[in-house]
């Protein structure tokens, strides 16, 4: 077994060595208490015995084991990873901000107060809308705040009998499933020939029993709605909300406002558009944008800026019908000093040059596959392409193997199989911080990969073949599930 | 401040210069950027964005470090302020290890052999939870406590198959308010009932308890057992991984979920987040847990490997259908709790547990002592305590903070004139009696 295997085969508990410490601690300093009723206590805990050296080299290992933005290019569409600064991880890992315990009281944590303030008052002027909250934990949850907010809308109208959510059949998962949590029923709105909301279907739809309307815009095929204002308008005249899920938001910083569209709440990604780290699967942050008829049913808590003789200050208030509060404490303040030290580095200028590089490349990426990738809806898109492998599929190799295969010539794969409604998907997203020479080289490989479909197929179906791990059995895991290390296992291993 | 114009700002995260702009357009076939936003309506196109102008590093680091300045942070106050998040002792290796750029930028693990390094941990991290709970699955983190605490509530109605949450009056007030945020909109009632003797209604789907409760008492989960039983409901607990150090862990006196908030395992307090909710359940309750779970298979050469598994609970797959809308969740910090478990480890766990309590009920004992102060409930607890105080806690606090102490929460809305007061590892001997010194001032 090389050492490279040994990191991987080997568990933190295959190397547990009784009497190995990793830590020390410092003696107690004060008397020792009576300890409480041994029935209280407990007498063992598995937990691994391994020195610092041996963590160190094992978590190090492991992490090479992963592609990154800082190590490849990764172009999963509709997660946007884009670089993200490090600047922004010094920033928010200083005393002032990461030795802050959520419950002091306001005149405490002024500087906090100050920064969460400002990042409500940019994402307001980002989005053209009137008011946020930053309480939202990640993407999902904030979706799940804007429906209870326009659920809360209706029913303090009495309009409490409105309990369809329209939703385009190209939305990513987290839309109906929110709107499910909310206790909506979902109802799935078909995409037409051009790639916009069908709006025929709409029409037929907007009913009296309409709660509203989830739209992604740009939506996940990487197109901006040609008759988006139509749209909102339709749920409006149906009295319904339009709502706007912001996860595309790179495509748009400073070019136009959802809030002037006609979107009465939304939600922004800030581990997407604002450059905040993805960390293997989080955190995020997700905070919602109002217009004013929403605002009172924010969730809790949001910041406001008072004066009182001639000074400011900052506090944390409950709004007046918030919809409650989702996390016990503020949000993910860690996300938002980064969000905000991001959005100032940038700055108005740099905002607007972020969605315009993001979309040339995407275009340029476009233009150089379309020959040899099937592209379902042949317009210019935003800031990501879909296409199809179905050309391959033809030549016996799926969108699965091509999207592997690309790992083996040093690419991420793009998002596979999304959205539903393209067959053969590849969702591809390159985002502002690639450079031509980046985007060349993709090209290139995603090219060669069309030729290996047609040449030596099997090479691509096979693929990868240079990661840590080949292909793995995903049925296997789901059939016999083995979700952790157990002391069995071990003793199988060593007979 | 940028005094360049416009279009010749260059950003240093982006790397087309104008002429590789122009050179790119050349092969679209367009004149300008523009040209690409032709879809939005042109009324809407390019709208005044009243945000400041770009900030080199060095300014902008010296402004917010000026501004961090303002706050006061546990570098330089003695704190005693607890209530679910807390200050406890975080190894050096955890920092650099999490912002390894391979874990740091990389995102949920939907390419397993491009991501076998998160879903390792994730597994190492499912280990652990399980072991430190007494349960015997668990998923890969969720968002933090009290959302974990709220998605427990709803899988054990979706379990049950009943809509009535009940609650003792000992789980943080947060917590139930999140319980309320997540359970109202689906038509479920939550109950409050009494800790020292809960009557569960008939129809009961599960009783939530929190185990150190939020008073800092451990729970008689035994009988909580017994009364849940009696209804066939769900016990589900909340609890503080690091009281299960030392105390019997939730899923010895029979819980079916139990959850908890894990930021005080190598997670900095951060004004509220990022943290990382934990989540464990009985096997047989597995196709309704929410989040992301990690299992372990072969590859094609017959070589061990982690994927995604279980997949068709998630929103991804069954969308409206699915046990939750979680998605990005919050892996990073979970990578920390693997972490610090591996570095703390057995012994290290124990130790930094007794460390709590020794110092906790040393602090007590002192407290108890100074006239006008008492320890109004009886039990055991773990590292947080109920002190009754001679006056407002509030105005306490604004006094210890002049000998740099952060004290702890004013919970007089409960208790009249009652202070929630925590001790960790952290706290010296010689700032809990500075706290005691200073408390004695108002005694009477």
């Amino acid at each position: 077994m090389t050492a490279q295997q040994d990191h991987r085969r080997r568990l933190l508990m295959d190397r547990s060595v009784p009497g190995r410490v990793g830590a020390i601690l410092p003696s107690l300093d004060v008397p020792a208490q009576e300890l409480p009723d041994g029935q209280l206590l407990r007498s063992d805990l598995d937990l691994p015995e391994v020195t610092e050296p041996e963590v160190v080299r094992y978590f190090t290992n492991l992490s090479q084991l992963n592609f990154s933005i800082d190590t490849h290019f990764y172009p999963l569409g509709s997660c946007t990873m884009k670089y993200n600064p490090k600047i922004n991880d010094e920033v928010a890992s200083l005393p002032g901000f990461a030795g802050i315990h959520p419950l002091q009281p306001d005149y405490q944590v002024q500087g906090a107060l100050e920064i969460m303030h400002h990042v409500q008052d940019y994402l307001v002027e980002i989005t053209g809308m009137a008011a946020s909250s930053l309480a939202p934990l990640a993407g999902a949850q904030g979706e799940l705040c804007g429906i209870l907010m326009i659920q809360k809308y209706h029913q303090e109208r009495g309009d409490s009998h409105r309990l369809k959510m329209l939703i385009p059949d190209s939305a990513h998962g987290t839309n109906p499933a929110s709107a499910a949590m909310a206790g909506y029923h979902v109802v799935s709105i078909p995409t037409d020939s051009e790639g916009n909301c069908d709006l025929k279907a709409l029409k037929k739809e907007a009913t009296s029993d309409l709660a509203g309307m989830m739209i992604t815009l740009p939506s996940t095929l990487g197109l901006f709605d040609q008759h988006i204002v139509e749209v909102c308008r339709l749920i409006h005249e149906a009295g319904g909300l339009a709502y706007a899920d912001g996860a595309n938001m790179n495509a748009l910083l400073g070019q136009v406002k959802m809030g002037h569209l006609g979107f009465d709440v939304m939600h922004l990604n800030l581990h997407k558009t604002f450059s905040t780290p993805h960390g293997g699967g989080g955190p995020g942050a997700g905070p919602v944008c109002v217009q004013p008829s929403l605002q009172p049913y924010l969730p809790a808590p949001v910041v406001e800026r008072r004066s009182y003789n001639g000074k400011e200050s900052y506090t944390l208030v409950t709004p007046e019908k918030t919809i409650g509060k989702v996390s016990a404490s503020h949000g993910n303040f860690g996300v938002l000093v980064r969000a905000y030290t991001y959005i100032r580095t940038l700055g108005n200028v740099g905002l607007r040059q972020v969605s315009e590089n993001a979309v040339l490349n995407a275009n340029y990426l476009l233009t150089h596959l379309k020959d040899r990738y099937h592209l379902p809806f042949d317009r210019p898109c935003m800031h990501e392409v879909v296409l199809s492998a179905d050309w391959q599929k033809g030549k016996g190799v799926n969108g699965l193997e091509t999207a592997k295969r690309l790992l083996d010539y040093g690419f991420h794969a793009p998002t596979m199989y999304f959205p539903l409604t393209v067959d053969e998907a590849l969702l591809i997203e390159p985002t502002e911080t690639e450079s031509k020479e980046t985007l060349d080289l993709f090209i290139e490989a995603m090219k060669a990969i069309d030729q290996e479909a047609t040449e030596t197929p099997d090479l691509v179906k096979g693929a990868p073949h240079t990661t840590p791990v080949r292909r793995l059995d995903e049925a296997r895991a789901a059939r016999q599930p083995d979700l952790r290390w157990q002391r069995k296992a071990e003793e199988d291993a060593n007979s | 401040m940028q005094t360049t114009s416009d279009n010749a700002f260059q950003s240093h995260y982006m790397p087309n210069t104008p002429q590789e702009r122009a050179e790119m357009l050349r092969v679209l076939g367009l004149d300008s950027v523009e040209d690409l936003f032709a879809d939005i309506p042109q009324e809407y196109r390019n709208p005044a964005l009243s945000i400041p102008p770009p900030m080199s590093e060095l300014e902008l680091k010296a402004e917010l470090e000026a501004l961090a300045k303002t706050n006061h942070d546990t570098k330089s106050y003695a704190s005693f302020l607890g209530a679910g998040v807390y200050n406890h002792f975080i190894p050096s290796l955890v920092s650099p290890l999490i912002n390894r750029g391979e874990f740091l930028t990389s995102y949920t693990p939907y390419q397993a052999e491009a991501s076998q390094g998160t879903l390792q941990v994730a597994y190492e991290f499912q280990t652990m939870v399980c072991n430190l709970m007494g349960m015997e699955v668990a998923n890969d983190g969720m968002y933090e406590g009290a959302s974990s605490l709220a998605e427990a509530a709803l899988m054990a109605c979706r379990i049950t198959g009943r809509g009535d949450i009940c609650v003792l009056d000992t789980v943080s007030p947060t917590y139930r308010q999140v319980v309320e945020t997540y359970a109202r909109p689906q038509g479920l009632q939550v109950h409050v009932l009494e800790a020292r003797n809960p009557h569960l209604p008939e129809g009961a789907a599960c009783l939530l308890a929190q185990y150190p409760n939020y008073f800092g008492y451990l729970e008689d989960l035994a009988s909580h057992k017994v009364a849940t039983h009696e209804r066939d409901a769900l016990l589900v607990v909340s609890t503080d991984p690091i009281a299960t150090g030392m105390f019997r862990p939730p899923g010895d006196y029979g819980a079916d979920i139990v959850t908890g908030e894990g930021q005080g395992m190598g997670v900095p307090m951060s004004f509220g987040g990022p943290y990382v909710g934990l989540f464990a359940t009985r096997s047989e309750y597995i196709r309704q847990m929410p989040g992301r779970i990690v299992g372990k298979t072969v590859d094609t050469d017959g070589k061990t490997g982690y994927v995604l598994t279980l997949q068709t609970r998630e929103q991804h797959i069954r969308r409206e259908r699915a046990t939750s809308n979680i998605c990005t969740s919050q892996a990073l910090l979970a990578l920390a709790a693997t972490i610090t478990l591996a570095t703390l480890g057995k012994r290290g766990l124990r130790q930094v547990a007794e460390l709590c309590y020794h110092k906790a009920h040393y602090a007590a004992s002192l407290i108890s002592r100074v006239t006008g102060y008492s320890l109004p409930l009886k039990g055991t607890f773990f590292k947080e305590m109920v002190v009754k105080c001679p006056t407002s806690p509030t105005v306490i606090n604004e006094r210890l903070l002049e000998s740099s102490i952060i004290g702890g929460l004013d919970i007089s809305h409960i208790m009249p004139d009652c202070m929630l007061l925590c001790v960790t590892e952290m706290n010296t001997r010689q700032e809990i009696e500075a706290l005691v010194g200073a408390l004695s001032e108002f005694s009477r």
